[in-house]
């Protein structure tokens, strides 16, 4: 089993998540999230005071799965989630020990 | 100006040859001067809640929204009650050149009939009308000391505050003191750019330097919390000014009408001048900018609105807006004060510049007197002299409150009650649910 955590432009959710259900993975964890890479933030101005601001909207989505289909998953969000420029984000893999599933005790793959 | 509306009563009485004191006790309630002034007062009350709470709130970090408002909530109360028991005494009763008697103590003499200083209202008219202004000039002050003032301190430094320096001032320009018509040193100051914003203004400065800057001004960013609020604030702000300017007049005549387009007009130019300096200066113009643009102008237009003509309103507006800008863009960094939220930025230095330009741009035709462009310098003068004699006084009074509250109740909240916000540490709240 594998956690898969992928930080992407806010504006790329709706694709994304349509690409997942298109592959099979229907259950996920959105967050949102501010954060920066190598992308250049944006300046604002308040009454004449100048402020830097590079904390960029981004949005998180974590999927759990087999760690058979992880290849899979990480190739689709990834390509739903690509624009070509700076800021679209990054994909991190995780291995997760165990899980459960709350409404009957399931565990292991049955689990998620 | 209050003291001009009310002169004009006087002359035709005069004329047909009526003793005005007798025209006084005569006198009968104009209903339709009556109304107005009776919206007029609820415009102005508008201004304080919502106007200028969701303004000041807007503009103030979110952990401190409520507190902000509060401070508005607080001054509509409180200054109801002093204004009830002795404010009105002390601002319109007849007195000496500073400071009225005490004739109307706990509303005493003051009935629902046509009387007091505007015989065309009912007493109460003018009273309430009066207090609109007595709970909104404090309130401006809140903007200075926003984000770390003790509720306890500023309860006390507003009763104090309020008796002895808006009282006495409105009773110097207003009241019958020697700013007014009849005094040594008459100044025209139509709604309150030297009892009201200069005063605010100045009293604002003194208390940002006395209570000090908030803990991590200027290199942490304090933005604005909810732009959303300001707007709202602004616009409320603008509409209620009417009710400020217009309202002067005391009367539903031509003159209120004069000062109705005079002030829409300064604050209509007053955000185009904003905006013009940001793009200039900043690159963007911004909404923050051009509400902020709107309340310069209605600030610096209010002692002039019964004076000048429309095109000189918008000169007013104009330059306002520029000069306001500077104040607060430029002066405010340079020399450091965090007057937080421009109080005397936007108040003290637009209604400074209010009351001097109303001495140069008056039109006898207007309100009855003319400035400096009609060959009167010496208004351009008196009007200028008020004005500094309001920054002496309400500077050196509002330093002798700020040190006596601060031995009593303290002024500042604790640091670390300042980092987790006021809504929790005053009042136990939290604004925002979500």
């Amino acid at each position: 089993m594998k956690r898969i955590e992928a930080i992407i432009q806010p504006f790329k959710l709706d694709d994304v998540r349509e690409a997942l259900k298109g592959v099979g993975v229907d259950g996920m964890t959105i967050y949102d999230v501010r954060g920066h890479g190598r992308q250049k933030g944006h300046k604002e101005v308040y009454r004449g005071q100048e402020y830097e601001v590079d904390l960029l909207p981004k949005v998180k989505i974590e999927v759990v799965v087999a760690s058979e289909r992880v290849d899979e998953t990480v190739n689709t969000i990834v390509e739903a989630a690509r624009t070509g420029k700076i800021g679209d984000g990054k994909v991190f893999i995780f291995d997760v020990e165990a899980a459960v599933r709350i409404r009957n005790s399931e565990t292991g793959d049955a689990a998620i | 100006m209050k003291m001009n509306a009310l002169r004009r009563w006087k002359i035709p009485a005069l004329a047909l040859g009526l003793p005005t004191l007798a025209a006084a006790q005569e006198a009968e309630i104009d209903s339709g001067d009556n109304a107005w002034i009776l919206v007029c007062s609820a415009l102005v009350l508008m201004m304080t809640g919502p106007g200028l709470a969701l303004f000041y709130g807007g503009l103030v970090r979110k952990k401190n929204i409520l507190s902000t408002m509060m401070q508005s909530l607080a001054m509509m109360a409180l200054m109801t009650v002093l204004w009830a028991l002795y404010g009105y005494s002390l601002a319109f009763a007849p007195g000496n050149d500073y400071v009225g008697g005490l004739d109307y103590l706990f509303l005493s003499g003051v009935t629902m009939d046509a009387g007091g200083p505007a015989p065309n209202l009912s007493h109460y008219t003018f009273m309430v009308f009066q207090l609109m202004f007595a709970i909104i000039t404090p309130a401006l002050i809140t903007g200075a000391f926003a984000e770390r003032m003790k509720f306890s301190g500023m309860m006390l430094f507003m009763t104090l505050w309020a008796t002895v320096v808006y009282f006495p001032m409105a009773h110097m320009v207003w009241g019958g003191g020697f700013m007014g018509a009849d005094g040594w040193l008459p100044c025209l100051d139509f709604a309150g750019g030297t009892v009201v914003h200069a005063s605010s203004g100045i009293s604002a400065l003194v208390v940002a330097i006395y209570i000090g800057k908030r803990k991590g001004y200027p290199g942490e960013a304090m933005k604005p919390h909810n732009l959303v609020f300001a707007f709202i604030g602004a616009c409320l702000l603008w509409v209620g000014w009417f009710g400020f300017n217009a309202g002067s007049a005391l009367a539903a005549d031509g003159l209120a009408a004069a000062a109705f387009v005079n002030t829409h007009f300064a604050a209509a130019a007053a955000v185009l001048s904003w905006l013009l300096a940001e793009r200039i200066r900043d690159g963007k113009p911004s909404v923050l900018g051009g509400i902020t643009g709107a309340v310069a102008g209605l600030v610096a237009i209010t002692p002039a609105s019964g004076f000048v003509t429309p095109m000189w309103a918008l000169v007013i507006g104009f330059l306002a807006g520029f000069v306001c800008y500077w104040s607060v863009a430029l002066v405010k960094p340079k020399f450091g004060y965090d007057d937080s939220l421009d109080a005397f930025g936007v108040h003290g230095v637009g209604g400074t510049l209010g009351a001097i330009l109303t001495g140069a741009f008056a039109s006898e035709a207007v309100g009855g007197t003319a400035g400096a462009i009609e060959g009167n310098m010496g208004q351009l003068v008196n009007n200028t002299v008020g004005v500094l004699l309001t920054w002496i006084f309400a500077g050196i009074a509002t330093w002798i409150i700020l040190k006596i509250v601060d031995a009593i109740t303290g002024l500042r909240v604790e640091e670390q009650d300042e980092v987790q916000g006021l809504d929790i540490t005053e009042h136990g709240e939290e604004a925002y649910q979500i």
